[in-house]
């Protein structure tokens, strides 16, 4: 984003051979990532003579579909991914959701316990899921929702960071906007649905691509409250792929890319909000 | 009716607005964090109809388990790995990162790419590279006439993959967080450097690395808090093994608790877990100072 123009570099200007070294070492770091990345996807087109060949092999010399046809063929990957759409889906609309209307009272409003509220929700934070993670299961178990939509999303509808994103957030917009709309007789609700959130765009994309992410990724929870097949997400399908069929890479690693595929693009089309993002809650707000 | 000043419409308002979200957190994490204590003075294999108390038991237990004990000493052992690798290599990347160079921005959207993909994906996909006869290290390796070693299946190597894989999957997140760290250096630094006739290594260690002191802070610490709760990667990959060697804290946690199904001392090994997390954290507040102005 702005690193081109923020300053003059560190301030000195190099010499041609280091120049030259610091772009070979910028490629290499790039091989480095887009290696596996390649393995992957080239595994995933080869046929089982070409895996199991002595040479490496980059590029597959006769590639071809089969492990993609035979992995939709016999492993339930539509079933997976609509279910993984599904959670990923509903727990980001209703992150958004309930982030925008809890931060509203933290960031706008004067009442008694405001401080100390925010800080134990923020503060739910530094307790590790794992940590808790045998009550939560026997709480989603009391309530029925082991191996269902509700076990996998409810648990998941509201996030602290998220609070603490959207509060700040609201705090860089100026008061005069709701002030205004207040002497013309909006309600509270009514001002945040259509003066503040119509401005809060960037911020909110920033939360549901970031939630949208974590959750198609997550591999914790849905371990714990999925039982059925039916039910595995798209990370607990390959996760199961891979203890079962140690042999077959070819068709584990085409599934493997099915799963790495939506993320991948949503970063790709989307990355200003990943650096906005990262600007927001990875340092001082 | 002699109302105090603060209860208003306003006061109302708010606490009706954050009542749902006060539920949610009491009923999805306080009560299963209380829960998780408690249960952590009781025996309790979920087939009985209630856990019975045993007072410190399963604490005194943890000392004298040489399982746990090892599963501990592992997961220090790949967090002290995995942070060394991400700081050294994540500031160095930043560093490159920071330079005027072209097509900087189109290495940045490749470097941050394993952040947006899944653990499991990555472990899985890294156990195939690791592969001792088929996978690309070993034969690359076999290419330069060098018999690979077995990696993953090997008790002395096979923590050193995990973290080489969870390094791999880091370094790139890490650096973007160390680049906005240099960004906020002010330039006047590094010139006022220069007219005093320091070097590019001069300035790095008498001004990037103290301004950027606090930046260091929170990777280091945010990199611990994550390593100590590695699951995903070693379940993947190793389920705990070759004979327990890369067994971590949750790992072993999990397998209590859910192959063994000793609920009780499952939860005190998860409270063992917060309280390290906890201190961590602390640590964190302290060297940030108030983590958020409220």
């Amino acid at each position: 984003m702005e690193a081109e123009s923020h300053r003059a570099g560190p301030a000195f200007t190099h010499p041609l051979p280091l120049t030259a070294l610091l772009y070979g070492m910028l490629l290499l770091c790039a091989v480095i990532t887009l290696l596996p990345y390649a393995w992957m996807l080239s595994s995933s087109f080869k046929p089982n003579v070409e895996i199991f060949s002595a040479t490496v092999q980059l590029i597959p010399a006769q590639p071809i579909l089969g492990n993609y046809t035979e992995a939709i063929a016999r492993q339930p990957v539509g079933r997976a991914i609509v279910n993984s759409l599904v959670v990923a889906g509903v727990e980001t609309i209703a992150v958004v959701l309930t982030s925008v209307f809890t931060a509203y009272p933290f960031a706008r409003l004067r009442f008694p316990g405001r401080d100390v509220l925010f800080l134990l929700i923020l503060g739910t934070m530094m307790i590790p899921s794992q940590a808790t993670m045998i009550p939560s299961f026997i709480l989603v178990k009391w309530l029925g929702w082991v191996d269902t939509y509700q076990g996998l999303i409810v648990p998941r509808m509201m996030a602290p960071l998220g609070i603490f994103l959207m509060r700040q957030f609201l705090l860089t917009l100026p008061r005069e906007l709701e002030e205004a709309a207040r002497i013309d007789g909006c309600g509270r609700l009514q001002t945040l649905r259509l003066v503040l959130l119509p401005l809060m765009g960037p911020a909110v994309a920033t939360l549901a691509i970031f939630t949208f992410t974590a959750s198609w990724n997550e591999f914790f929870w849905p371990l714990i409250v999925v039982q059925s097949n039916e039910m595995r997400t798209i990370q607990l399908l390959i996760a199961a792929m891979k203890q079962a069929e140690v042999a077959d890479w070819g068709v584990i690693m085409a599934v493997v890319t099915l799963s790495v595929v939506p993320t991948v693009a949503i970063y790709v089309m989307l990355q200003r909000y990943f650096v906005k993002g990262i600007a927001m809650s990875g340092l001082k707000g | 009716m002699l109302r105090p000043r603060w209860w208003n419409e306003e006061t109302r308002f708010a606490w009706l607005a954050i009542l749902p979200a006060v539920a949610f957190f009491a009923l999805f994490v306080g009560f299963p964090a209380g829960y998780s204590f408690w249960l952590s003075f009781h025996e309790w294999n979920m087939m009985s109809a209630t856990p019975t108390w045993i007072g410190l038991e399963n604490y005194a237990a943890l000392a004298g388990d040489r399982e746990f004990l090892r599963s501990l000493a592992q997961t220090a052992l790949f967090t002290v790995g995995i942070t060394a690798c991400i700081v050294v290599l994540s500031l160095g990347m930043a560093l490159l990162l920071d330079q005027k160079l072209r097509f900087i921005k189109l290495y940045r959207t490749v470097f941050y790419l394993p952040a947006v993909t899944s653990l499991v994906a990555i472990g899985i996909v890294w156990v195939w590279m690791f592969d001792p006869q088929y996978g690309l290290i070993n034969q690359a390796l076999k290419g330069l006439g060098v018999e690979g070693p077995l990696w993953l299946a090997d008790t002395r190597l096979a923590l050193v993959a995990l973290i080489i894989t969870a390094a791999w999957r880091n370094v790139g997140y890490f650096a973007t967080v160390f680049l906005a760290g240099l960004q906020g250096i002010d330039s006047m630094y590094y010139e006022a450097a220069r007219i005093d006739g320091a070097g590019p290594w001069a300035s790095f260690w008498q001004i990037t690395v103290p301004l950027l002191k606090s930046t260091i802070i929170f990777v280091v610490v945010l990199s611990v808090i994550l390593s100590f709760q590695v699951f995903a990667l070693i379940y993947v990959m190793t389920s705990g093994g070759p004979a327990g060697a890369t067994s971590v804290l949750v790992f072993y946690l999990y397998q209590q608790a859910f192959t063994y199904f000793r609920m009780g001392y499952a939860s005190a090994i998860g409270f063992v877990l917060f309280a390290i997390i906890f201190v961590l954290t602390v640590l964190q507040f302290k060297a940030f100072g108030k983590p958020v102005e409220v």
